[in-house]
């Protein structure tokens, strides 16, 4: 139960910031997630949250209170490490246990068990509690490494990329086990993935970092509908948003070699931008406005991906499963003007 | 098949010029060989010469006496004492071995200025010759002017010529020695205990206690084990610092018996049989650990 704030947090290795005048609150009780490519950080930013780095620079609240003389240990959080962390030579149950035993925490054996069983319940690792953690598979470690996070009681669970290495469905399921857990516990989760999918589905909040940066702060809905550059916009979605150089002029928006053109939506300075549409935002068929060669046709069940192409512009569009599309063969598409958004040419920030 | 291309391990050996089997042959024999005159052989023929009543000192054929040989020595009361002194030996000096190599380890691993310098340093008496160890703490102890009394304010405390100290001044001796040599595989131990383990018990709060019981010590106790089974070997057959240090009889070791026995009595079977005792003895303790440590690395 914890509101925990970085402000201006910067961390060195050598010359190389990993962490960059880094600032961001995060709510007691909120899911925050914090996404980004590898490298940028995210990392050492829970590291950095859970006491195991020192900040060169900046200050880190947790609970209002300036932690920055805290050991790891008295900051009481929960970690999940990116690569589990586990102790050898040990039972996974003796692993949940660890926590549990080793501090001042005083659980009755009883209670013990009770949090070790509930745990395993979720996780799915009840068949492996007397199993020795180095015979485990990569995704049986991680849940272990998950597991003694959540038998306890922190102020605050950070988790590493938690679920990477496990094969879709289970991820999907523990996405919403994880999810739940955090409404019932209340308690505050800086969840850090690469994966935009499981940040958009599961976060109140969404962080986007890049290279020791937060670049924006936001909820799904805003990060996904109003990014405030092109690299926020093409990092979440999937496909990733479309992107082309236009012409803004009068009030229309020139793209495609002229071919396209669209009546801006609202009023923009005029000059050379770059547009981006996402795929669900184009549609394809026979009465629509442009024509386009089709390139490649991925079926995805509910709905068709394909890619087009105009000149020697290419484009991913979603169409229904049911349209009938070949490949080299032509069809017609067009762009939903709301959906655009504009990027300065130059620096790629938003232009909305 | 036979084409350029052939990079089957048979013909890349005839490429090389000599094949497997050849290097076996060429690193093998002599070392098996060597081994064989200098090591078994003189092991088995002094075998032989552990039931006879043979002297290396007199002309004479040796007899064959039986167990003869056995019989005497382990009835015989004051070999039973060497042994005691021996134990009481390896238990105070590898004890004390340990414990310091170990502390030595623990206040080491971590980061800190001139850490190689320090450690490089500590393994110094490892490497002297013990004959000189030895007349250097002979010095050290000395009752009137050595430096040891003086620094601890014992005042004419004869540590050598002290039936009830002696031997404890030899073991003292033999810790500063070879403390280091444990330090050194504790060093290792301590190491390559990966350092995420110790932040995942940060994490999980557990105490300084805790985490060296529970991560520390599990993961440096088999190259403890190791280093335990050396010196213990090492302990039960000293010889030399014991014999330069001190003439008293309660620093008589099994060791220094059995020289007298083989070259001042010139007692050679009995002798033989002797050393075959202490063998069989070492071999037994070894044993033991050996066991122990297998046990502790499954785990
Ligand atoms: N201990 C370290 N020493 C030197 N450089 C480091 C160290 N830890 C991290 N870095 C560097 O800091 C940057 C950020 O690393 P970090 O591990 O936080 O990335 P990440 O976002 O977690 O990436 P990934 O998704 O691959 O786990 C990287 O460029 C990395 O090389
Ligand atoms: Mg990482």
């Amino acid at each position: 139960m914890a509101h925990i704030r970085l402000d201006n947090v910067t961390k060195k290795f050598g010359l190389h910031a990993a962490v960059d005048g880094l600032t961001l609150d995060i709510a007691d009780g909120e899911f925050f997630v914090l996404l980004g490519p590898t490298g940028a950080g995210k990392t050492t930013t829970l590291r950095l949250i859970a006491g195991l780095e020192k900040p060169d620079d900046g200050k880190i609240e947790i609970a209002d209170q300036d932690v920055h003389q805290w050991s790891a240990s008295e900051r009481d959080v929960a970690l999940v490490f990116q690569y589990y962390s586990l102790y050898p030579r040990y039972t996974v149950r003796q692993n949940l246990a660890f926590p549990l035993k080793s501090n001042a925490r005083n659980c009755s054996q009883a209670e013990i068990d009770e949090r070790i069983a509930r745990a395993a319940k979720t996780l799915r690792i009840g068949h492996l509690l007397e199993r020795k953690t180095d015979r485990l598979s990569g995704g049986e470690m991680q849940r272990v490494s998950i597991g003694r996070a959540i038998v306890r009681e922190p102020r605050a669970f950070l988790m590493d990329e938690p679920l990477s290495n496990l094969d879709a469905k289970l991820r999907e399921s523990l996405r919403a086990e994880l999810k739940e857990l955090q409404m019932k516990l209340k308690s505050t989760f800086l969840f850090v993935t690469h994966d935009q999918i499981e940040a958009m589905s599961m976060g109140d909040k969404v962080g986007i970092l890049n290279e020791g940066k937060i670049v924006q702060v936001g909820t799904p809905y805003e990060i996904y509908n109003k990014p405030k550059n092109i690299f926020v916009a093409s990092f979440v979605g999937s496909p990733s948003i479309n992107l082309m150089p236009a012409e803004l002029a009068n009030g229309h928006v020139t793209a495609l070699s002229g071919k396209l053109k669209i009546v801006a939506p609202r009023s923009k300075t005029n000059g050379a931008v770059t547009i981006g549409i996402r795929s669900e935002d184009i549609t394809v068929g026979p009465k629509e406005q442009v024509a386009a060669h089709i390139h490649d046709v991925e079926n995805h069940g509910v709905e068709k991906i394909v890619t087009l192409r105009v000149d020697d512009q290419f484009f991913k569009a979603t169409a229904p499963s049911s349209l009938e599309l070949k490949i080299d063969g032509t069809v017609k598409f067009s762009f939903n003007p709301d959906k655009l958004h504009f990027f300065d040419a130059a620096s790629g920030a938003s232009r909305a | 098949m036979a084409g350029v291309l052939d990079t089957s391990p048979a013909a890349r050996a005839v490429t090389r010029g000599w094949s497997d089997l050849t290097i076996r042959n060429v690193f093998i024999i002599p070392t098996i060989l060597f081994l064989i005159i200098f090591n078994i052989f003189p092991l088995i023929y002094s075998l032989g010469y552990s039931f006879t009543d043979f002297r290396a000192s007199v002309n004479e054929p040796a007899n064959f006496v039986g167990l003869q040989n056995f019989r005497e020595l382990l009835t015989d009361e004051r070999i039973w004492n060497n042994f005691w002194v021996t134990a009481k030996y390896v238990i105070v000096s590898v004890g004390g071995q340990m414990t310091v190599g170990f502390g030595l380890a623990l206040l080491l691993n971590r980061a800190m200025p001139a850490k190689g310098l320090i450690t490089t340093l500590l393994l110094l008496p490892m490497m002297m010759s013990a004959a000189v160890v030895g007349l250097f703490w002979r010095l050290l102890y000395d009752p009137s002017w050595g430096p040891l009394n003086y620094a601890l304010g014992l005042g004419d405390l004869a540590w050598l010529s002290n039936a009830d100290v002696a031997l404890y001044a030899v073991a003292i001796t033999d810790i500063w020695m070879w403390a280091p040599f444990v330090m050194l595989l504790s060093l290792a131990g301590l190491s390559a205990v990966p350092q995420h383990l110790y932040e995942a018990a940060a994490i999980d709060r557990a105490s300084a206690w805790y985490t060296f019981s529970r991560i520390t010590l599990p993961l440096v106790t088999p190259l403890l084990l190791i280093a335990l089974i050396f010196r213990t070997m090492e302990a039960f057959k000293t010889f030399d610092i014991a014999y330069i240090m001190s003439t008293q009889p309660t620093t008589e070791l099994i060791s220094i018996k059995l020289y007298k026995f083989a070259f001042q009595e010139w007692q050679t079977g009995k002798s033989c049989a002797l050393a075959y005792i202490v063998l069989i003895m070492v071999l037994a303790i070894t044993n033991i650990y050996v066991k122990y440590l297998n046990k502790v690395k499954e785990r």
